[in-house]
């Protein structure tokens, strides 16, 4: 399967990579090579089994809706690469 | 003088309960067993110098958050993160009076069979260190194999417990999905990653999952368990009905070497009294690989969208938000987790979802009918666990194609949410050889007897021929 350089820019766009050339070169040719040995799965008809997201028959798990402790404030910023009083510091977005 | 190479941790734990060995001396003698053969073997990212407990040592890899211990998941995106709390497994083998050895190498986010992809470098296997030790988890694996720690705690979403087990010659089990709780573990693929236990024997194996399954509040996908974990003990077989696939005869991935300890295995299982007869699996094998490299992906591509350089890790400067998370996410993912999130996306991505992630996700419920069908009149399915002994590092590195097909064996259990214990069978070129045995969900007290009465009858040395 090819897969153009304009869908690896698209996908690593919506994947929040900032990808090198040579990862775009790469990554392209890997991904052919991958898709043509998932795209098996398109062998079967399938439309009347149901999917599986989850192999357990739970359902619904319910809690008791009781207030706990958080973590400390310092403990929620102790690996934060930038903080300001109580939030997380980030650049402008735009 | 504690022999480490040959204590299981069933003794080690006797020897501390009897005062014959303080919990201290016995940390001691694993860090000094890790300064005299890790400089070799890379098992470990990095060793707890003071033990916290009242009982032994345990080796975690790497994936499991530890309060106070820098967690990497084998990802410089992770660098430097110490987590503020503790997983539940982490807290329950502290619990328990366990003190944390170390953390294990492991490949990046888990993703891999060699530990080749983990950012610090790879993993060894005791038996030959030219290879690889399996993976993801090989730095438990082989650190169990060198008496560097004396049991551990995996992580497995497609065979990162059992490849790397059957590959360094020891035990590991991945447990039923839903059976031990993954609140506080690095998450790759969700419906799929549950945590085991990784040591020398059946019993160690059993023990330890006593101590971590069972449900947790934190983690709303575990549940109770239906039994009481037992401890298995005699050596009969009597009565017990083993199921091979039919397919095994025909898959050429599988070596000759391996084939032929797997045969003898089989052979040991109908001495003790086991029928081996014969299950059918025939989409297991040819969809398996290819509903899982669907499956995985894309749920990981979700999974590691919360490495944004915002709350933790290392961040690269960016203009504007958007330039410092995409720059933060190309610098701190290696190739292989950049692989499958791209893979994942894809597969998620509007025009493809259908043909590619729902359709996965049908196969996936065909496996699972499959498979109840496969056990049905048997008490396990039996196959090799890995189709090849320890490869040679760098023999698979630049095919990932090559590489994915190591799970063969071991995906489609995992898909199907059933448990499965490898045990070491036999050696073949020198090297060890594991026995895959998948049972029913919640099924592990069934397979801990098997296995327990097989590896008595096998009598395989799980010390490495060169430790000896």
């Amino acid at each position: 399967m090819e897969i153009t350089r304009d869908q690896v820019l698209h996908v690593a766009k919506l994947a929040r990579l900032a990808l090198t050339e040579d990862e775009v070169e790469r990554l392209g040719a890997q991904l052919g090579a991958i898709l043509d040995a998932v795209s098996k799965v398109s062998e079967l008809d399938l439309a009347d089994v149901p999917p599986t997201s989850h192999p357990l028959d739970l359902v619904n798990v319910w809690d008791e809706d009781e207030p706990r402790e958080s973590l400390p404030l310092d403990d929620v910023f102790a690996n934060a690469p930038e903080r300001d009083g109580d939030l997380f510091r980030v650049p402008p977005t735009t | 003088m504690i022999d480490t190479l040959r204590l299981t941790a069933e003794d080690a734990i006797s020897l501390v309960e009897r005062r014959e060995v303080s919990a201290a001396e016995l940390h001691a003698a694993y860090l000094g067993a890790i300064a005299e053969r890790d400089g070799e073997l890379h098992c470990f990212l990095r060793t707890c110098d003071e033990p916290h407990g009242s009982s032994i040592p345990i080796a975690l890899k790497d994936v499991i958050s530890t309060k106070g211990i820098e967690t990497t998941a084998g990802s410089r995106i992770l660098e430097g993160y110490t987590p503020v709390f503790d997983s539940t497994v982490a807290a329950r083998v502290k619990a328990a009076g366990l003190s944390v050895l170390g953390k294990t190498n492991t490949d990046e986010f888990a993703m891999g069979s060699s530990t080749e992809n983990s950012a610090w470098g790879p993993s060894c296997n005791p038996w030959d260190p030219s290879r690889v030790p399996g993976g993801s988890g090989g730095g438990t694996a082989a650190a169990v194999s060198a008496g560097l720690a004396p049991w551990g705690l995996g992580s497995d979403t497609g065979g990162s417990i059992k490849q790397p087990s059957a590959l360094c010659g020891n035990v590991g089990l991945r447990p039923t999905y839903g059976t031990v709780s993954r609140y506080g573990v690095v998450a790759f693929a969700s419906s799929l990653d549950q945590i085991g236990p990784v040591a020398k024997t059946v019993r160690d194996v059993a023990l330890l999952y006593s101590i971590i399954a069972g449900r947790d509040p934190l983690d709303s996908t575990t549940a109770e368990l239906p039994e009481v974990v037992a401890l298995p003990e005699g050596d009969s077989l009597a009565g017990v009905k083993l199921a091979v696939p039919k397919q095994v005869a025909d898959l050429d991935a599988i070596e000759p070497g391996v084939r032929a300890a797997f045969e003898a295995a089989l052979d040991q299982a109908r001495e003790l009294g086991a029928k081996v007869g014969e299950c059918d699996l025939p989409l297991s094998y040819r969809y398996g690989m290819p509903c899982y490299y669907l499956v995985a992906p894309a749920e990981a591509s979700s999974n590691l969208a919360r490495y944004d350089g915002v709350r933790y890790g290392p961040r690269v400067a960016g203009a504007t938000f958007g330039e410092m998370v995409d720059h933060t996410r190309d610098a701190g993912f290696g190739p292989e987790p950049k692989r499958r999130i791209m893979l994942g996306t894809y597969a998620l991505s509007a025009g493809y979802y259908d043909a590619f992630y729902g359709q996965a996700q049908r196969v996936r419920t065909l496996l699972i009918r499959e498979h109840r069908d496969a056990l049905d009149g048997f008490d396990a399915i039996v196959t090799p666990t890995s189709p090849t002994v320890a490869f040679a590092i760098g023999d698979k590195a630049a095919d990932p194609l090559a590489m994915y097909a190591c799970d063969l064996l071991t995906i489609p259990s995992c898909l199907a949410g059933l448990p499965g214990l490898s045990i070491p069978c036999g050696l073949s070129e020198g090297l060890p050889v594991g026995l895959q045995l998948v049972g029913r969900q919640f099924g592990e007290n069934g397979l801990f007897r098997l296995g327990h009465a097989l590896e008595g009858a096998i009598g395989f040395d799980t010390v490495p021929e060169r430790l000896r």
